[in-house]
C-alpha cells in the first residue's frame, strides 16, 4: 500500500510537467455542502455526502464514460433482417476487405516505391525532398483512408505552410491523424508506439518533422517542448499538429486540455473532428484492442464518415492564462462537434489522481468544522448592508441559475468570478435594500461564510451542473 | 455470471432483488450489472480495490479507503446490496444502518470515541491536528450527553441521526 502511494506520487509528479492542475479548473472547495449554525454531533456523524458521492461515483462516473466504446446497435435481431445482414457479411469480410488489403498493398508499393529513392537519393536538394516527401506521406495517407472507404467531409480553409502557429484538434483513434494528414501533412506529437506502427513512427514520419515521445518518461517532455519551439519557428517546416487531450477519447465527451500547446505564444487552429457511428465506432480503445485489431475493423466495415472543421485561429487574449485560453478553444472544438465537456485530465487513465485533490475535499470540510466550533457561541451583531447582500445573493434563485448558466457556457473559474460579480451587481440594485431589512441578524462568521459560499459554492454548484450534464442524469 | 457479454435472467435478477430486499428495480440491477462488468475488467466475478480506484471520482473521496474493505471482493449480489442503502426506496433506519456500518469498522456492534476519530481523520487529513478533532469530537459528544468513555449503539445513531433529514440517494441510470 505504501509503496504503492509513493509510486503513485512519483508518477504524478513526473507527469505534472505538462498536466493542467486540477485545481485551476476545480472551484476550490468541494462539493460538500456547507452548512450553517452551531456544530453538533449530528452534523458530526453525518457522513452522508461523501458516501453519496463515492457511491454516485461507483454506480456512475463522466470519467469512465469517456473511455467507453459505444459499439453500433445490432441491427440483425430479426429474422428478416438476419439474411441480409448475412450477405452484408460476406460482402463486408470476402469482397470489400480483400480490395481494400489490395489497395493499400498497390498504396503501400507506390508509396515505398518512391519514398526510399527519393529519400537517399536527394541528399543534396533538401528543399525538394522534403517537398515529395511531404506528398509521398499525404499519398499513402489517402490509401489508408481509401482502405476503409473513408467518407470524409472537410469544412473551412485548408491548413497552410506559416511559422508561429499551431492546429489543435480532439483525439478518438489513431485515424484521426491519417484524415488530417490526408489533406495536410502534418507534423504531429504523439506518444511512441510499440510494433510497426512505432516502427513507421521512426522512418517515415520523423521525416514530416513528427515529434514522438513517450508518456511516461520525464525527460522526453523537455526534449519535446524543445522539439516543439525549434519547429513552429521555421517558416519552412510542416504545420504542428497537436491532440491536446494526450489520450483517445471515444468522440462523445472532451477532456481537459494539455496547456502545453498553448504556452507556445502562437496562433491555434482548432480543428474539430466528428464521426458518425452509423457502420463503426472509430474509438480505438488502446486497452481492449492493439491498433492493428482497430484499423482491421475499420476495414471490415462498410464505411468510416466523419467530418473534419478547420475553425477560426484563435490567439491568447491579453491576460488570458494558457490554462483559460486552452478551455477557450476546448469549447469552440466541443461545441462544432457536439461533444460534452468533462473536467478530466485524460492521463488519470494511466495514473491515479494525486493526492492534492482528496486533500483539498479535507482542506475545506476542516475549514469548516473548525469555523463552525468557533461559531459556538456566536451572538448576533449589528446588520451590515454588505452582509444583507451577500445574503441575499446566497438564497436568491436568479443568480444562482444565472452562474450556473455561464459556467456551463465557459467553464472556468475566471469568468465565473466575473459574472459573479456581474449578478451581486444585478441583485443588489434591483431587490436587496428592501429585503434586507426583513432578513435575521447574520453573525461575522455568517459573513465569511456568506462570502466564502459565493465564490465556491456557486462555482460547486455550476461544476456540478456541468458534471450532471456530462454525465447525464443521476444524482440530485 | 461474468462475462459482460452475458445476459441475467429473471431468476437472476429476482434473486438479487431478494438479497437487496427489494430496494432496487429490476431495470436498476440490469445497468448495475452492466456497471459492474464495466468495473470488473477481467471478468473475475469481483471488483478489486484497483479497479474501483480506477474511478477518479471514487479515488478522491476521503473515506474511499474506509469504502474498499467494506467492497473489496464483493461478488454481484453483495455489490448491489452495499449500494441498495443508496436507493430512493431504502429507509432513514436503513441509511442510518449503513453509516454506522462505516463507523464501525471492527464490526462489534459499537462505536468508540476512537471509530469516530478515525473517520474524522480520514474526512480532515492533515489539515486539522490530533488535538483539534479530539477537542471538537469531545465538545459535540459533551453536547449530545455522552462522555469520552461511552459507546455509541446503533440506536444512538439513530436517535442523533434520525431528525436532520439525510439525502443519501443516488439515482441509478436506466436506459
Amino acid at each position: 500500500m505504501n509503496s504503492n502511494s509513493n509510486e503513485t506520487v512519483k508518477l504524478s509528479s513526473e507527469l505534472d510537467l505538462d498536466r493542467p492542475n486540477l485545481e485551476d479548473y476545480l472551484p476550490s472547495g468541494s462539493s460538500i455542502q456547507e452548512p450553517r449554525g452551531k456544530l453538533r454531533l449530528r452534523d458530526l456523524l453525518d457522513i452522508s455526502p461523501t458516501l453519496t458521492e463515492a457511491a454516485g461515483a461507483i454506480i456512475d462516473d463522466s470519467f469512465t464514460r469517456c473511455f467507453k466504446s459505444n459499439p453500433p446497435e445490432p441491427w440483425n435481431w430479426n429474422v428478416y433482417l438476419f439474411p441480409i445482414w448475412c450477405c452484408g457479411v460476406v460482402i463486408r469480410y470476402f469482397i470489400l476487405f480483400p480490395v481494400r488489403v489490395l489497395i493499400l498493398t498497390i498504396g503501400w508499393i507506390i508509396f515505398l516505391s518512391s519514398y526510399i529513392p527519393v529519400h537517399f537519393l536527394l541528399k543534396g536538394h533538401d528543399k525538394l525532398r522534403k517537398k515529395m516527401e511531404r506528398s509521398l506521406v499525404e499519398l499513402i495517407c489517402s490509401f489508408f483512408v481509401a482502405s476503409w472507404t473513408g467518407v470524409v467531409k472537410y469544412h473551412g480553409p485548408r491548413p497552410s505552410i506559416r511559422p508561429k502557429q499551431v492546429f489543435v484538434a480532439n483525439h478518438t483513434s489513431m485515424i484521426d491523424f491519417i484524415i488530417l494528414e490526408q489533406m495536410t501533412a502534418f507534423a504531429v506529437i504523439m506518444q511512441k508506439h510499440p510494433g510497426w506502427v512505432g516502427l513507421l513512427q521512426s522512418t517515415i514520419l520523423e521525416s514530416v518533422g513528427c515529434i514522438w515521445f513517450n508518456r511516461s518518461e520525464s525527460k522526453d517532455r523537455e526534449v519535446v517542448a524543445r522539439k516543439l519551439r525549434d519547429h513552429i519557428q521555421g517558416a519552412e517546416n510542416n504545420p504542428l499538429l497537436i491532440f491536446p487531450e494526450g489520450t483517445c477519447v471515444n468522440n462523445h465527451y472532451t477532456v481537459m486540455f494539455k496547456k502545453g500547446a498553448f504556452e507556445l505564444g502562437c496562433t491555434v487552429c482548432p480543428v474539430a473532428i466528428k464521426y458518425n457511428k452509423i457502420f463503426v465506432d472509430a474509438f480505438w480503445n488502446s486497452r481492449k484492442q492493439s491498433f492493428t485489431m482497430h484499423l482491421l475493423q475499420l476495414m471490415t466495415s462498410w464505411a468510416v464518415v466523419c467530418d473534419v472543421w478547420y475553425l477560426e485561429p484563435q490567439n491568447i487574449n491579453p491576460g488570458e492564462t494558457a490554462i483559460e485560453f486552452a478551455e477557450r478553444v476546448r469549447d469552440i472544438i466541443s461545441v462544432r462537434a457536439g461533444l460534452k465537456k468533462v473536467p478530466w485530465d485524460g492521463y488519470l487513465k494511466y495514473s491515479r489522481p494525486s493526492p492534492k485533490h482528496r486533500e483539498q475535499k479535507q482542506q475545506s470540510f476542516s475549514e469548516s468544522m473548525l469555523r463552525r466550533l468557533e461559531e459556538k457561541d456566536g451572538s448576533s451583531v449589528l446588520v451590515n448592508a454588505r452582509v444583507g447582500i451577500s445574503n441575499i445573493l446566497l438564497d436568491s434563485p436568479p443568480s444562482l441559475k444565472l452562474t450556473a448558466t455561464a459556467a456551463d457556457a465557459v467553464f472556468s473559474l475566471q469568468s465565473l468570478r466575473k459574472s459573479l460579480h456581474f449578478t451581486l451587481s444585478f441583485t443588489f440594485s434591483s431587490q436587496s435594500l428592501s429585503e434586507a431589512r426583513r432578513r435575521p441578524t447574520p453573525t461575522p462568521s455568517q459573513l465569511s461564510q456568506a462570502h466564502r459560499r459565493s465564490t465556491s459554492a456557486h462555482a460547486v454548484e455550476a461544476l456540478n451542473s456541468l458534471k450532471l450534464a456530462a454525465a447525464g442524469p443521476y444524482r440530485l | 455470471m461474468g462475462s459482460a457479454s452475458s445476459v441475467l435472467t429473471q431468476y437472476d435478477i429476482e434473486e438479487v432483488q431478494e438479497h437487496c430486499s427489494n430496494l432496487f428495480s429490476q431495470q436498476e440491477i440490469v445497468s448495475l450489472y452492466q456497471r459492474f462488468c464495466q468495473l470488473d475488467r477481467n471478468a473475475k466475478g469481483f471488483i478489486s480495490a484497483d479497479e474501483f480506484l480506477s474511478v477518479p471520482e471514487f479515488a478522491m473521496n476521503p473515506l474511499s479507503q474506509r469504502l474498499l474493505k467494506m467492497v473489496d471482493g464483493l461478488n454481484f449480489k453483495d455489490f448491489v446490496a452495499f449500494l441498495s442503502a443508496f436507493s430512493g426506496k431504502a429507509t432513514t433506519q436503513q441509511k442510518i444502518e449503513f453509516i454506522f456500518k462505516v463507523y464501525d469498522s471492527d464490526n462489534n456492534g459499537k462505536v468508540s470515541f476512537n471509530d469516530i476519530l478515525e473517520v474524522l481523520r480520514d474526512l480532515s487529513g492533515s489539515f486539522m491536528s490530533d488535538e483539534q478533532r479530539e477537542k471538537v469530537l469531545r465538545q459535540v459528544l459533551q453536547e449530545a450527553g455522552y462522555s469520552k468513555e461511552s459507546y455509541l449503539m446503533l440506536d444512538d445513531f439513530i436517535k442523533v441521526l434520525s431528525r436532520s433529514g439525510l439525502k443519501m440517494e443516488v439515482e441509478v441510470p436506466v436506459d
